[in-house]
C-alpha cells in the first residue's frame, strides 16, 4: 500500500477552483518530484494535502489513514511536515528557536535530532542565536528544512527548496535531500530545477492546468521526447 | 533644592506611575495586536472591568474583617487578575472567536471589539454607577514623606505607588522570561511572526490565544488596579485611557512587548511633562530669564492632556508607523 | 439563499412599508409636534448613516470617530450663522483673531516647507530637525497667541459670537471643515492598516470634543450656544408644528438630494473602481488603481455628510452644547443603523436610520420605566434600597444594549436588513 495516496484531487481557493483531477502515489522511502509550469498548481497541490484549502473532490491517504480535509494543525502529530515555498520561516526567533518550534509538538527528548540538523547543516550551528529573518537566502532555505526535519518525518512536502539559490547550494541542497531519503523519510518535492531534480527522483508527476499530463518514473520523463519538448525546455 | 523635588514629585514620580501604567496595558495590547492582529478596543475597559473585580474583592474581604500588612486592594488583585484573565478567554470565546473562525476580516473583529467595549462600559456603569470610587476599602492609603537634605520640601510617595513599581518591575522581568524561555511563549511570538507557518508547524494555536488572553487580561486588570489606587476607580475613563495605551503601542512597535514597555513610560512622561508646570522649577533662575515668568508655564494646559498621546500617536504615524522598535507593519 | 434576497425590490418595499406603518402608528399615539420632531432628527442622522456607510460599505473603511465630525460641523456651523456679537467687534477682539488666522498660515507654511525640504536636496536628518523645529515653534507660537486672546475675548466679549450668516451658507461651511478635518487624518492613516483609522478617528473625535468644551472663546464651552437659528421660519415666530414640518421638508430634500447623488455615484466608474478596491486591494492596486487616492476621496465625502447633517442635527435642536456630542449616540448608534440596516446599501443606511432611530427614541422611557419599575418593587417586596442615581443608570442600560446590537448583527446578519446588492456590468 501507498504511504502517500491521492485520488483525484480538487481544490481551489475559496469558489476558484485550481486542481481539476490530480493523481499522485507515493511508496515509503520514495522522493517523488512535481514539475510543471508556472501557475500549474504545484504549490496548491501541496497546500491541499496540508489542509490549507478546501477540497471539493477526491481524497487524500496517508498511511492507510483519510487525511482528506484534515486541518494542517494536526498533520504534525501524523509526521509529515511542509516547507512552503516563501515565508517558511519565523523572522524574529532565532535560528535555534526555529527548531524549537518544529519539535512543538514533541514533548520527549529532541535534543538528538537537533544535533542531527545541526550536522546536516553546519552553518545554521554559526548562526543558532541570530534571528532566522537576518540569514541569506540560502540559510534560511536550511532553517525551515531543518524545522521540519525536527519532528522525524515520515513523509516531507518541500515547496521549491532550491528557488533563489545558486547552482553550488543547489547541488547541496539536493544532496541532503538524498542524504534524507536515505534515512528513510519519503520526499514529495516541487522543483523548478526540472532536471536535476527528476534526475534524483524515483518518480515524477508533471502537472499542468491543475491536472497530471504524466506520471512516471522520474528517469522515464526525462527521456521522454514529449516531456522535454514541453517541459523541461527541450 | 525645593524646587528639585517639587520636579521629582510632580514630574518623575507621576511619569513613572502612570507610564508603568500605560506600559501593563499596552503589553497586552500589544500581545494581542501581534497574535489576534486586531486592535482590541475593549482593553480600556477590561482595565476597568479588572479593577472593580479587585474593589468588589476587596470590599468583600474587608466586610469579613480581614486586615494584611499590605493594602488589601493589591493582595486580592491577584485573584482578580486570574478572574480578568478568564473573563478574557470567555469574551474571546462568546465573540471574537466565532468571527475568526468564519474568516472575518480583521476591521470587523476591531468592530467587534467596539461592540464588547460598549457592552462591558454599559454592565460596569449599570451596576456601579459613574461616580468614582476609593480603593482603599479598609484603611487610607499609606503615605510616606521623605526628608531631602537641603530642602525644606519633603519627597513624597504613598504606598500604591511603590507597589505599583515593584509589580510592573516583575511582571517585565517575568514576561521576557515567559517569552523567551518558555516553549508557549516561543510559540507566541512565532504565531505574531507568522501564523500560517505556526500552523503548518503543529503549533495549537488555540493555547497560544489563550496565552494571549490570559497575560493581556491579567495585566490589563493589574493595570487598572493599580490606576484605581494611585487616583480613584473611574468607571467612565474607557476611551481617555484607551487612546494612550494604543499610542504606547504603536509607538513601541506592534506585537513587541518591549516596545510596549518603551512606548508606554515614552507616553506618560511626555504626558506629564507637558502638563508640568515648569514655571516653579525655572523660579530659582528669574532674575536671568529674559521673560516675566507666568505663574504657570506648561507645555500644554491640563484640560488638553489627551491632545499629547494622540499628537505622539499622529507623529509616529506619518513618520514611522513601524514604531520604534520596528514592529510589525499590518 | 431564501426566496427574499432573490426578489430584492419586494424585500425593500416591505421594509419601508413596515417602516411606514410604524411612524403612522407614533402619529396616532403619540401626537404629530412629537413625530415631526423625532422625523427630522431621524433624516439628519439619515444623511450621516449615508456618510458612514459610503466609508465602510463602499470603501471599506472604519470611523469611529463620527462624533467629532458631527461636532466640528456643528460649531462651525454655528459660528457661521449665530448672530454678530457687537462686544465682540467693539473690542480688540477681531484684531487678534485676524493675526492668529494669518500666524496660523504662516506655521502651515513652514510645516510644509519643512516637510517637503527634501524635494530642494536637504538630508534627512537635517529635514528630521527642521520639522521638529517647526512643529515647536508653530506649537509655542500658536498656543501662547491662543491663550493671550482667549483671556482677551472671554474679558472683552464672553466669546466671539457667529458671523449671522444664512443657516444653507453654514451648512456648508460645516461639511467643508468636516472635509478638511478628514482630509489630515486620512492623509495620515488610509495608507496604514485599516485599525489605525479607527484609532485616529477615535482620538481626534475625543480632542475635538474637549477643544469645544473648553473654548470658551470660541464657542462659549459649556456655557451652551442658543438659539441656534433655522433656515425656515423658526417655532419662536409662530406655530410650532408648522415650523417643524418646514424643517422636515428641508431635511427630506436634503437626504434625497444625497441619496440620488450617491446611488449615481455607485453606479459610475467612480463607484465601480471603488468596490474593485474594497473587494480586492491588491488586484485594483496592481492594475495601476491609486487605492489611497480614491480611499481619501471617499473618506473626505463621507466625512463632509457628517458634519452637514451634523449641523442640521444641532441646529433642529436649537441648542449648541458641546457637552451634548457623545459617542453613544453619535458615533455608535450611527453605526448600528449602517450594520443594521445593510452597509454599502444606500436605501439600507435610510432604513437602518430612520428605524433604528425610533427604537433608540422609543426605548429610553420604556428603559426608565423598566428602571422605575424594579426601584419600586425591590424596595417594596426586597426592602431593597435602589442607589440614588438608578434611575441614570438607566441609560447605561442603553450602552450595553448598542453594543450587543454591534457584536449579534456583525456575526449573525452581517449583511444587515438590506444586504448591499452588487450591481454588474
Ligand atoms: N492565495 C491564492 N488565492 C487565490 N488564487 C491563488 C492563490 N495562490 C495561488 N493562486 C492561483 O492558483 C494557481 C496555481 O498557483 P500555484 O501557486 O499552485 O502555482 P505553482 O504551480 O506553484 O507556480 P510556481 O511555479 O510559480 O510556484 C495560480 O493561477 C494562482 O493565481
Ligand atoms: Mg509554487
Amino acid at each position: 500500500m501507498s504511504l502517500l495516496d491521492i485520488k483525484d484531487l480538487h481544490a481551489g481557493y475559496g469558489a476558484m477552483s485550481i486542481l481539476k483531477g490530480v493523481n499522485l502515489s507515493l511508496e515509503a522511502g520514495e522522493i517523488g518530484v512535481i514539475v510543471g509550469p508556472n501557475g500549474a498548481g504545484k504549490s496548491t497541490t501541496l497546500k491541499a494535502i496540508f489542509g490549507m484549502l478546501n477540497i471539493t473532490e477526491g481524497s487524500i491517504h496517508f498511511d492507510g489513514e483519510d487525511i482528506t480535509g484534515i486541518g494542517s494543525e494536526q498533520l504534525a502529530s501524523h509526521r509529515i511536515s511542509f516547507v512552503p515555498q516563501e515565508n517558511n520561516v519565523f523572522p524574529t526567533l532565532s535560528v535555534h528557536e526555529n527548531l524549537e518550534m518544529g519539535a512543538y509538538i514533541r514533548r520527549d527528548d529532541f535534543s538528538r535530532v537537533m544535533d542531527h540538523v545541526y550536522e546536516i547543516f553546519p552553518p545554521l550551528k554559526e548562526k543558532r542565536h541570530q534571528p532566522a529573518g537576518e540569514l541569506s537566502g540560502g540559510q534560511r532555505q536550511m532553517v525551515a528544512f531543518g524545522r521540519a526535519l525536527m519532528i522525524e518525518p515520515k513523509l516531507i512536502l518541500l515547496d521549491e527548496p532550491t528557488a533563489g539559490l545558486s547552482p553550488m547550494f543547489m547541488s547541496q541542497i539536493f544532496d541532503r535531500v538524498i542524504a534524507i531519503n536515505q534515512t528513510g523519510v519519503t520526499v514529495a518535492m516541487v522543483e523548478q530545477n526540472a532536471k536535476q531534480a527528476l534526475a534524483i527522483a524515483h518518480k515524477g508527476f508533471v502537472l499542468a492546468g491543475g491536472q497530471n499530463s504524466y506520471t512516471d518514473t522520474g528517469q522515464n520523463l526525462l527521456n521522454n521526447p514529449d516531456v522535454a519538448k514541453s517541459f523541461l525546455g527541450g | 533644592m525645593n524646587d528639585l523635588v517639587f520636579f521629582l514629585n510632580k514630574g518623575i514620580t507621576s511619569g513613572l506611575i502612570i507610564g508603568s501604567i500605560y506600559a501593563l496595558g499596552a503589553i497586552g495590547l500589544t500581545l494581542i495586536f501581534g497574535i489576534l492582529r486586531f486592535a482590541h478596543f475593549a482593553h480600556g475597559d477590561l482595565m476597568t472591568l479588572g479593577a472593580f473585580v479587585t474593589l468588589i474583592l476587596a470590599a468583600a474581604l474587608a466586610a469579613l474583617g480581614v486586615t494584611l500588612p499590605l493594602p488589601l486592594a493589591f493582595v486580592v488583585m491577584f485573584p482578580a487578575m486570574a478572574i480578568t484573565a478568564v473573563l478574557a478567554i470567555g469574551l474571546d470565546k462568546m465573540f471574537y472567536k466565532p468571527l475568526r473562525q468564519a474568516g472575518a476580516r480583521p476591521v470587523v473583529l476591531v468592530m467587534a471589539s467596539v461592540g464588547v467595549t460598549l457592552m462591558l462600559q454599559g454592565v460596569i456603569r449599570l451596576f456601579a454607577g459613574v461616580r468614582s470610587r476609593d480603593m482603599f476599602v479598609e484603611a487610607p492609603k499609606e503615605i510616606y514623606r521623605i526628608p531631602i537634605p537641603g530642602a525644606t520640601r519633603k519627597l513624597v510617595v504613598t504606598e500604591p505607588q511603590i507597589l505599583l513599581m515593584l509589580f510592573t518591575i516583575v511582571a517585565v522581568i517575568a514576561l521576557h522570561f515567559f517569552l523567551t524561555r518558555a516553549r508557549l511563549g516561543k510559540a507566541m511570538r512565532a504565531v505574531s511572526d507568522n501564523p500560517d507557518l505556526a500552523r503548518i508547524t503543529g503549533i495549537n494555536t488555540e493555547h497560544v490565544v489563550w496565552a494571549t488572553w490570559i497575560i493581556g487580561g491579567s495585566l490589563a486588570c493589574a493595570a487598572g488596579t493599580m490606576l484605581s489606587m494611585d487616583v480613584t476607580l473611574k468607571p467612565d475613563l474607557s476611551f481617555n485611557i484607551l487612546l494612550p495605551i494604543f499610542a504606547a503601542t504603536i509607538v513601541g512597535g506592534i506585537g513587541q512587548p518591549y516596545g510596549a514597555i518603551a512606548g508606554g513610560f515614552l507616553v506618560g512622561f511626555c504626558e506629564t511633562l507637558a502638563v508640568f508646570n515648569w514655571s516653579i522649577v525655572l523660579r530659582p533662575f528669574k532674575d536671568e530669564l529674559w521673560f516675566d515668568l507666568p505663574s504657570n508655564m506648561s507645555l500644554v494646559p491640563t484640560e488638553y492632556k489627551l491632545m499629547v498621546p494622540f499628537l505622539i500617536l499622529i507623529i509616529v504615524l506619518i513618520y514611522r508607523p513601524t514604531g520604534i522598535f520596528k514592529g510589525r507593519v499590518l | 439563499m431564501s426566496s427574499q434576497t432573490q426578489n430584492p425590490i419586494m424585500r425593500d418595499i416591505a421594509l419601508f412599508a413596515a417602516l411606514g406603518v410604524l411612524v403612522l402608528v407614533i402619529f396616532v399615539s403619540q401626537g404629530a409636534v412629537y413625530s415631526v420632531r423625532m422625523l427630522v432628527e431621524a433624516g439628519c442622522y439619515g444623511i450621516i448613516a449615508l456618510g458612514l456607510t459610503i466609508q465602510w460599505g463602499y470603501a471599506g473603511l472604519f470611523n469611529v470617530g463620527i462624533m467629532g465630525f458631527i461636532a466640528a460641523g456643528a460649531a462651525s456651523s454655528m459660528l457661521m450663522t449665530f448672530p454678530r456679537n457687537p462686544d465682540f467687534w467693539n473690542s480688540g477682539g477681531p484684531e487678534l483673531a485676524g493675526l492668529f488666522i494669518v500666524k496660523l498660515i504662516a506655521c502651515a507654511l513652514a510645516l510644509w516647507l519643512a516637510n517637503n525640504s527634501n524635494r530642494w536636496g536637504v538630508g534627512p536628518r537635517l529635514r528630521a530637525l527642521l520639522i521638529t523645529i517647526a512643529i515647536a515653534v508653530s506649537y509655542l507660537v500658536l498656543s501662547f497667541h491662543m491663550t493671550v486672546m482667549s483671556e482677551e475675548i472671554e474679558k472683552a466679549s464672553g466669546w466671539m459670537g457667529g458671523l449671522g450668516l444664512p443657516v444653507f451658507f453654514g451648512w456648508i461651511i460645516a461639511g467643508v471643515i468636516a472635509g478638511i478635518i478628514a482630509w489630515f487624518v486620512g492623509k495620515i492613516c488610509l495608507g496604514l492598516r485599516s485599525d489605525y483609522l479607527a484609532i485616529a478617528t477615535l482620538g481626534i473625535a475625543q480632542i475635538i470634543k474637549h477643544f469645544l468644551k473648553n473654548a470658551d472663546w470660541l464657542t462659549n464651552g459649556t456655557l451652551t450656544v442658543s438659539p441656534m437659528p433655522w433656515p425656515v421660519p423658526s417655532p419662536a415666530d409662530g406655530e410650532f408644528l408648522f415650523a417643524r414640518a418646514a424643517y422636515l421638508s428641508v431635511v427630506a430634500v436634503a437626504l434625497l438630494i444625497t441619496y440620488l447623488l450617491l446611488q449615481r455615484a455607485y453606479h459610475s466608474p467612480w463607484g465601480r473602481m471603488m468596490r474593485a478596491i474594497r473587494d480586492n486591494e491588491e488586484a485594483a492596486g496592481a492594475m495601476g488603481k491609486n487605492v489611497n487616492r480614491r480611499r481619501l476621496e471617499i473618506f473626505i465625502l463621507g466625512c463632509v455628510l457628517m458634519g452637514i447633517g451634523g449641523a442640521m442635527l444641532i441646529h433642529f435642536t436649537s441648542i449648541y452644547d458641546p457637552s451634548g456630542f457623545l459617542d453613544l449616540n453619535h458615533t455608535f448608534l450611527i453605526w448600528v443603523m449602517v450594520i443594521l440596516g445593510g452597509s454599502g446599501n444606500n436605501r439600507g443606511a435610510i432604513f437602518g436610520a430612520i428605524f433604528v432611530y425610533i427604537v433608540w427614541v422609543m426605548s429610553e422611557p420604556l428603559a426608565v420605566m423598566l428602571f422605575a419599575t424594579i426601584a419600586t418593587y425591590g424596595d417594596q417586596w426586597l426592602g431593597w434600597e435602589a442607589p440614588s442615581d438608578f434611575l441614570s443608570r438607566a441609560l447605561q442600560m442603553r450602552v450595553f444594549v448598542i453594543g450587543l446590537t454591534i457584536t449579534l448583527v456583525l456575526r449573525l446578519a452581517p449583511q444587515g436588513l438590506l444586504p448591499e446588492r452588487q450591481a454588474r456590468h
